[in-house]
């Protein structure tokens, strides 16, 4: 008698916890989900408001075509953004396994300082020196230029990505050093072949986090890139949000959110484990 | 490496710290390129602000160094005082209603049962959609004609016509409010759940059999043994809410009436719209200051606790 009731207790429970789980999931999926859903109506159909959010008058992608007819387009602002993201992804990724390797296995001068510098500069917010970027980039002769947003981006990944990279080689045990150096390894040889597959799901992370911050970045590339064939997504959507090309097209507003939107999700059901890692590490320590 | 330079004989010793010595400075050139972008890119630009701030700096032409003369001005700029107002009110308001959703989401999903997987994904999904995209998208559901909610309202007769969310300070800030919540809960919630999941299983049992009801366990073990947790996960909602920029440039572009600039929104107008990039410097140093004190009570907020590792 007990028995079952604690097992109708359990049913009830259970069907309890299905219903909050799935009533919570569809709020926070909905609003992606019907995004995408809408970007395939008919240019005529997406003006009207999304009900129902799928096409009901025919399949179609005029939103993403309409897209590339705005100023240079949406491919060209697709580029920039592929561009910046990839090359942040490469630069903070090498900048920090080397450092990260320094930071771990070497005693030099100024070793302290120089890891306390990196990681301070993640209390001071980046907006506030925005001014001064703009003029540094100026003076190097990268104003308004992807490359001088890369070089920001990277330098703004920095913290993160040294302080996950020197952990990852702390946790590297010595003898396996020893051993490699006994076999005449030198230091490169000995980064590359025997350290990086053993630090690599660190790689993985950092080139995650590095990848959705560049790609999603919107207030640096809004001040720094003043050239309208420089835009990155963000900054593109947003112009042509903004009605800077006439009147407002929702769809093709649409459309391009998707089109910011679909890679993230993609990388980060991907990666999971590789972005919760990182999150886990910047929490627990 | 002592150890093994120990046991060997004195000249293949004194060779072995040479080159020792030599590998070990060998470490400056691999940090070399970190320690160069940080200098260029972080430490000369803070450096010049302080600089800047201190000076009449227009985009064309000469610059005058004019003393404190940004900061006084600041102090009688009625406008900077209300965006910051409006920041902390901003920032107060969606502190709470990110955990007052988070927390329960984290605790829901915090035991391995079935499908939580599937639910701690579906919850997170908004978090790695860039704030731009989310508030391009939300300005969109916001938009009185193409939009999904005020036609929705209509159609079902919930109201007489079509309202603008957007028109009137109230309906249009917590219309934020709600996409920023949307956007940011599923992270905190991870954040919260590895602090619960650090919680020792025992304690929680030891607390039942000792007759301790759920509220009761939540205030005397949950909480207390959150503390490191629960201040990261309230510092990153602060320090965040204080730069916010993006969700009101692009779904309210500071309206209605100018009501929703925020800190950094009023700098970002000083400095490039206005072009007054020593006055916007100063505004800068300020709001720079606020969120360094605000890094320092993160560093004492996060301390371990005494006694424990």
């Amino acid at each position: 008698m007990a028995g079952a009731m604690s097992q109708n207790r359990k049913a009830v429970f259970s069907f309890g916890r299905h219903s909050i789980g799935m009533i919570a999931s569809v709020l926070f999926l909905a609003p992606i989900v019907w995004t995408v859903l809408s970007t395939f109506k008919p240019a005529q159909e997406a003006r009207q408001p999304p009900l129902p959010p799928w096409p009901t008058s025919g399949f179609s992608i005029e939103n993403y075509e309409t897209l590339n007819t705005f100023g240079d387009g949406l491919w060209a602002s697709a580029q920039n953004s592929i561009y910046v993201s990839v090359m942040t992804v490469l630069l903070s990724v090498l900048v920090s396994v080397l450092a990260g390797y320094g930071f771990s296995r070497f005693r030099f001068p100024f070793k302290d300082f120089f890891f306390l510098l990196i990681l301070s500069t993640i209390m001071i917010p980046f907006q506030s020196i925005l001014t001064p970027i703009f003029l540094v980039l100026t003076r190097l002769g990268l104003h308004n230029t992807l490359t001088g947003l890369v070089c920001v981006y990277v330098t703004l990944q920095l913290p993160f990505s040294i302080f996950m990279m020197r952990n990852a080689f702390d946790a590297v045990p010595r003898e396996i050093e020893e051993a490699a150096r006994m076999d005449g390894a030198n230091n490169v040889t000995m980064l590359v072949r025997v350290m990086l597959p053993l630090v690599w799901p660190g790689v993985v992370t950092i080139a995650l986090f590095a990848f959705l911050g560049a790609w999603n970045e919107f207030l640096a590339a809004l001040v720094l890139m003043t050239d309208q064939s420089k835009f990155t997504l963000p900054v593109m959507m947003t112009a042509l949000q903004s009605g800077r090309f006439g009147a407002i097209d929702w769809g093709a507003v649409q459309a391009g959110v998707t089109v910011m939107m679909v890679p993230c999700l993609i990388l980060f059901l991907a990666l999971q484990r590789f972005y919760i890692r990182g999150l886990m590490a910047g929490a627990v320590k | 490496m002592t150890s093994v330079a120990v046991a060997t004989s004195a000249p293949a010793r004194a060779r072995k710290l040479v080159g020792a010595g030599r590998r070990q400075w060998v470490g400056l050139i691999y940090v070399a390129p970190a320690v160069a972008l940080v200098t260029v890119f972080f430490v000369i630009p803070l450096g010049m602000t302080a600089w800047m701030s201190l000076h009449n700096w227009p985009l064309m032409g000469e610059h005058a160094f004019i003393g404190l003369d940004n900061y006084f001005a600041i102090l009688r700029d009625t406008r900077f005082w209300n965006a910051l107002k409006f920041t902390a009110y901003y920032t107060v308001i969606v502190t709470i209603a990110i955990f007052a959703v988070a927390f329960p989401l984290a605790i829901f999903i915090e035991r391995p049962r079935p499908l939580t997987n599937l639910y701690r994904t579906a919850f997170f999904m908004p978090a790695v959609v860039g704030f731009a995209s989310a508030s391009l998208l939300w300005s969109w559901l916001l938009n009185v004609d193409s939009g999904l909610f005020s036609p929705a309202a209509f159609d079902l007769g919930l109201t007489g016509k079509k309202v603008n969310l957007l028109a009137t300070f109230q309906p249009a800030f917590w219309s934020i409010i709600a996409m920023v919540v949307w956007k940011v809960a599923g992270f905190t919630m991870i954040i919260l759940m590895t602090g619960l999941q650090s919680i020792p299983q025992d304690l929680q049992e030891a607390a039942v059999i000792d007759g301790a009801g759920p509220f009761a366990r939540f205030r005397a073990i949950t909480l207390p043994l959150m503390r490191r947790t629960l201040a990261l996960a309230l510092i990153l909602s602060v320090a965040g809410s204080i730069l916010a920029f993006d969700q009101f440039y692009i779904i309210l572009r500071g309206g209605p009436r100018n009501q929703t600039l925020t800190a950094v929104y009023w700098i970002f107008n000083q400095s490039f719209v206005s072009f007054k990039l020593g006055y916007g410097a100063a505004l800068s140093m300020v709001l720079l200051v606020i969120l360094v004190a605000l890094s320092l009570i993160q560093l004492w907020l996060l301390r371990k606790p005494e006694g424990l590792d």
